[in-house]
């Protein structure tokens, strides 16, 4: 089949960008999204155009690297990671709008390539249990309920590729602050450190220039790890304790 | 933002209990409004608890608009470059319509307080100096019944997002079933409220109350 | 246990080996055989613990003057950074992602070994270390993968610790699995993501350490190459990715942590930016490079579905316990859809040959078998490149016997990844699968201590050689980054580390100052050669000759052929590689050029490793070393050593340096699985 892209070009984080327009031909419906732009880059550079720059890594949907932004979705129309769509979501003749995540807090870098340091920095901010390499205690020395292993594993899923910000009306990382809040503070070990994890993380939220939470939900719908939107009512509820208890 | 919602919800439930006394007729809605001003007397002045309660929601306004807009330009600081394409997937209609709808909200306000209360307005041209009366002339002008349905179709559906966001933001909504409450709970207050209140307009305008 | 050796004596249990063949003559020099000179002695199960109080200390004073460059960060890079970060060093990490969360570790799905024995079913750190030993074939040394097994238990200490959400039981500990063929359940999971599990824990101490100070963290950084002064390591050359800029970054000793080479063949279940850059550059200033031969095929991925595919997909091999691999017996029902294809014309080739194991024969039996019915002509699924390359794994059958619901709730993400990449439905129609590469058990030489053979050069997890020999047992990749990066290379360090902190090196060294031009003269060729042939074309045709030649099944004329191949293409791309774009912007054409060019080096000296070791072991199978019924025939009086490569310089021969293998603690035994 035969596409037509529009994709967001920009040379690097200081000169402005555009989109530009592309027509990408044997597309085969067993290619993934980013092997179709494998082709289009390969188009490209035949023809001395510099290729499009986007980021991929596992290309298996779970090191949270790929990320663009497919007709208005996150990720595109499928829950899954960008690397796991294939072109058989898409028809013949379709237009296909790709652009990179939107937010301030994550700067073009070129084309559909943003920088997510700001995710990184919020874990720094305590999305952590502070034990030192040789000081843990024997394993089984804590049992931990099953529920509340799995409900810990469940939010661990994030996989931090930033889909919950792009979605977001209001550009706020909500979604990724409240997995980790929840992943460890539903553990036993996470209990210490829970109050002021919830205060210093949320600290570095706002200051990294991500937006407010509404509520809203458009997080959840776009996450391909469909973590849910409980984990933010975990976040407010910890911030809620621990400005209660002056943290 | 959440603490104010609440207590917004709380005023509109008890302004809503209050209209539904046009039902009773004449007397029993302006004896309810004057009990509202004579209220706690001797030990609060005239109109003492009305103005506490004004100054409470006063209070409230600044601090729910503030908090909105702080939001507001957050959220425009946080993608100052739009997307070409974006759709909403996740969302309701309703927690899309929040800033629009909360700024056609506090318009509402404000004409609603100039229409009974600081100016008195009586689209028929009678004496505005008996409520029950100016409530009565005013819902019989069709268009003017047609605004306050309006705005009550915009509080039902901010009531709606907000009264579950208000909950969520608290973190009340942490375990399943509390979340199923506080998403019925939206659709209660917002049915219960925008309901309550066109009840009174449309009885008057269809000639019911009188 | 199969013999009853006392672990506390140290007598070998085995003969140096004498090699006769000398298939790869003409293509290598002889070196000079090759000692550890840090191996332990004494009883087995004492060394690691003498080890630890015979290196010396640091004193915490003098650690923040210490500094330390690694390389990587997966989990042996990630968890040696927040580790050194704990104690104190000045830590500088580098990775090529924009995240330290993205290393490839994050993929691994099955688990990880500890010998908890939780389960008390006979396990113990012998019993893991006899296993690995065996599962490597007898090509690992036995000191190494003793420590490997006796610090396994503190990882899981360690990592629940962390919060690593660990699947566990009713009653509120942890589950166990048994995983890979062994007899015990000593596997620890977090559902199909352990890998990830694991990494974020590694990843969070690590960014608690960026918070305290200690560790810096580059990302988007690419080392190009390694600074090598007066002799020791003291530094490397790295790209920054994102403007271009060639930065050297110096310290008292460097790590690599930079994962395996399995891109070598282009299509691979690594990662796309996984690549042998790192240890390679080390390799060409001495670091020597041990059984690059060495890699893991595994035989349940997704098949190739056409000459556009990037990377391969692994599913788990427990589809394996319930789902029954066959073909059509005749070529022309090929293409025909499998259900109407009657059972008489089947052939459950696994079933039939290995009727005792049936479908559960080992890793690389499984694989190579799948090969010889793809080349006889009987593989099923889309054409590339004229071959059908797959192989049905059924579960109808399981379907019939336990029901839908019950094959969904073991198996149900995994069919639905394969629905998901493939848009078949494999409740219906019987999945296609193909073996992929998978692990590389090869890497840079290690001594025990992790030391490279370029002093103050230290190597952990898959990018070092040392743990897996000739095959990796699963679950145990996991085990060793995070042994390596948490409790050995800690421990191992500090020895070298107390005579520092050295002579500050100046910018202007000669040796920083070469290191840093041959960078830049290397970027500005590839900027400058404006032929016509993408770097990805250059890769993929790289990949097929490895495949084909140097992949499950070995020949000596093959492997010959594949040098010649490898070396004329390797021409051909200095000459007429194409790369758009600049050096001072990101320009990931120009990052891959100088991957692939590294990968064309490997590939030769993989393929004159394969030809020198003329006998079957664990991954590597020599067609001329088989029993008469077609099964891996090792030589341990030959081949019971380690093929350490020295780079010989530009246009010049390999120097092959041997390390005997000894064992005193286990004896070696030839497998059987007929």
């Amino acid at each position: 089949m035969k596409v037509t892209l529009k994709i967001w070009r920009q040379p690097d984080a200081a000169s402005p960008g555009a989109m530009h327009t592309y027509e990408v031909d044997k597309v085969s419906e067993d290619m993934s999204f980013l092997e179709m732009l494998d082709v289009l880059n390969e188009q490209l550079n035949a023809q001395g155009e510099d290729p499009v720059a986007f980021d991929s890594d596992c290309r298996e949907g779970i090191c949270g690297m790929c990320g663009l932004m497919i007709n208005g979705q996150a990720h595109g129309p499928e829950v899954t990671t960008t690397c796991q769509l294939h072109m058989r979501s898409f028809k013949d003749g379709d237009e296909i709008v790709v652009e990179p995540w939107r937010s301030d807090a994550f700067p073009v870098l070129k084309d559909l390539v943003v920088d997510r340091g700001a995710l990184d920095r919020i874990i720094q901010a305590g999305g952590f249990i502070s034990v030192n390499t040789g000081s843990a205690p024997e394993a089984h020395s804590v049992p931990v309920p099953r529920d509340d292993a799995v409900r810990a594993f469940s939010a661990a899923a994030c996989i931090g590729c930033g889909a919950c910000v792009a979605a977001c009306p209001n550009g706020s990382a909500s979604l990724f602050l409240g997995a980790k809040i929840t992943h460890l503070g539903e553990l036993p070990q996470g209990q210490p450190e829970r109050h002021s994890r919830v205060v210093d993380m949320v600290a570095q939220h706002d200051h990294e220039g991500f937006g407010g939470c509404t509520n809203i939900g458009e997080c959840t719908a776009a996450c391909p790890k469909e973590i849910p939107l409980d984990v933010i009512s975990q976040l407010n509820r910890d911030l809620r304790t621990a400005l209660v208890h002056g943290r | 933002m959440a603490v104010s919602g609440l207590l917004f919800i709380a005023f509109v439930l008890m302004h809503m209990y209050g209209n539904l006394k046009a039902f009773g007729g004449h007397d029993s809605y302006n004896t309810y409004a004057e009990h509202l001003r004579t209220f706690g007397e001797p030990i609060l002045p005239r109109e003492g608890l009305l103005w506490i309660l004004r100054l409470g929601l006063i209070v409230a306004l600044i601090a729910h608009v503030a908090s909105a807009l702080a939001l507001w330009h957050r959220a425009g600081t946080a993608r100052s470059t739009k997307y070409v394409a974006k759709k909403n997937l996740g969302s309701s209609f309703s927690s899309r319509t929040m800033r629009w709808g909360g700024i056609t909200l506090l318009l509402f306000v404000v004409w609603h307080l100039l229409h009974f209360t600081i100016v008195k307005i009586n689209p028929a041209g009678g004496a505005t100096n008996d409520p029950y009366n100016l409530l009565v002339d005013s819902f019989q002008e069709w268009w003017m019944t047609i605004l306050y349905l309006v705005a009550m179709a915009a509080l039902g559906l901010h009531l709606h997002h907000g009264t579950w966001s208000s909950l969520q933001t608290l973190g009340w909504t942490s375990s399943a079933a509390a979340r199923t409450r506080a998403k019925v709970a939206g659709w209660v207050v917002a049915i219960v409220i925008a309901g309550g209140f066109s009840l009174v307009p449309l009885f008057v305008l269809f000639g019911v109350i009188d | 246990m199969a013999s009853p050796i006392d672990p506390s004596h140290s007598t070998p249990t085995n003969e140096p080996p004498v090699q006769v063949s000398d298939d790869a003559q003409g293509y290598y020099v002889p070196g000079e055989p090759l000692v550890d000179p840090r191996t332990p002695t004494g009883p087995i199960k004492d060394r690691w613990t003498t080890r630890k109080f015979e290196n010396r200390l640091v004193n915490p004073a003098n650690r923040r003057k210490l500094s330390i460059i690694i390389v990587g960060t997966g989990l042996a890079g990630g968890a040696a950074a927040a580790t050194l970060g704990e104690a104190g060093y000045n830590v500088k990490s580098f990775c090529y992602q924009d995240s330290p969360r993205r290393a490839h570790s994050i993929a691994a799905q099955g688990g990880i070994n500890a010998a908890k024995n939780y389960k008390e079913d006979g396990d113990s750190t012998h019993r893991l270390f006899y296993d690995t030993v065996k599962g490597g074939d007898y090509r690992s040394r036995e000191s190494n993968v003793y420590r490997l097994a006796e610090v396994s238990a503190n990882i899981i200490d360690q990592c629940v610790a962390q919060g690593v959400p660990f699947a566990r039981e009713y009653g509120g500990l942890l589950d166990n699995r048994s995983f890979g063929g062994v007899q015990v359940s000593r596997t620890f999971y977090a559902r199909g993501q352990t890998g990830q599990q694991l990494l974020i824990g590694a990843y969070q101490a690590m960014e608690r350490q960026v918070a305290a100070g200690t560790v810096t963290e580059y990302t988007r950084h690419e080392m190009l190459e390694l600074i090598v002064a007066d002799g020791r390591a003291r530094g490397i050359i790295a790209r920054n990715m994102v403007t271009g800029e060639i930065e050297t970054h110096l310290a008292d000793v460097v790590v690599l942590a930079s994962g395996g080479y399995g891109n070598v063949f282009y299509l691979s279940t690594n990662a796309m930016g996984s690549n042998v850059t790192a240890t390679w550059r080390a390799h060409r200033k001495g670091a020597y490079f041990a059984n690059p031969c060495y890699t893991q095929i595994h035989p349940t991925c997704i098949p190739v579905s056409g000459s556009h595919q990037s990377k391969l997909t692994l599913m788990s091999e427990s589809l394996r316990n319930d789902g029954r691999i066959w073909v059509p017996k005749k070529k022309a029902d090929c293409d025909k859809d499998p259900r109407q294809i009657p059972e008489q014309d089947r052939d459950y080739y696994l079933e039939r040959i290995y009727p005792s194991f049936g479908n559960l024969v080992p890793r690389d039996i499984a694989s190579r078998g799948a090969k010889n019915v793809c080349d006889e002509g009987r593989g099923v699924g889309p054409e590339v490149d004229g071959v059908r390359r797959g192989v049905y794994l059924d579960f109808a059958d399981s379907i019939a016997r336990l029901g839908e619901d019950a094959v969904r709730e073991k198996y149900g993400n995994l069919f639905d990844m394969y629905k998901q990449i493939t848009g078949e439905n494999p409740y219906e129609v019987p999945m296609r699968i193909y073996p992929a590469v998978h692990y590389t058990m090869g890497g840079l030489w290690v001594d025990y201590d992790l030391q490279s053979s370029i002093p103050g050069l230290f190597v952990t997890g898959e990018a070092n050689f040392s743990d897996h020999g000739a095959n990796r047992l699963g679950a145990s990749a996991l085990m060793q980054g995070l042994a390596d990066g948490y409790f050995v290379l800690p421990n191992t360090i500090r020895e070298y580390l107390a005579d520092g902190p050295f002579d500050a090196l100046d910018e202007s060294h000669p040796a920083v100052a070469e290191a840093k031009k041959s960078v830049e003269d290397r970027v500005q060729h590839f900027l400058s050669t404006n032929g016509t042939r993408s770097v990805d074309s250059y890769h993929r045709e790289l990949g097929n000759i490895m495949w084909e030649y140097c992949g499950m099944e070995r020949t000596e004329d093959g492997l010959k052929k594949a040098i010649d191949l490898i070396r004329g293409l390797r021409e051909d791309f200095w000459r007429n590689v194409k790369v758009l774009g600049t050096a001072d912007s990101l320009n990931q054409s120009l990052e891959k050029a100088g991957r692939v060019a590294d990968f064309f080096e490997l590939g030769e000296l993989m393929c004159i490793d394969a030809l020198n070791r003329r006998e079957s072991c664990g991954g590597h199978f020599r067609a001329e070393s088989q029993t008469e019924d077609g099964e891996a025939l090792r030589h341990d009086d030959q081949f019971a050593y380690v093929a350490a490569w020295e780079f010989g310089g530009d246009g010049a021969q390999p120097v092959l340096h041997k390390e005997d293998l000894v064992y005193t603690a286990i004896e070696m035994k030839q497998r059987s699985y007929k």
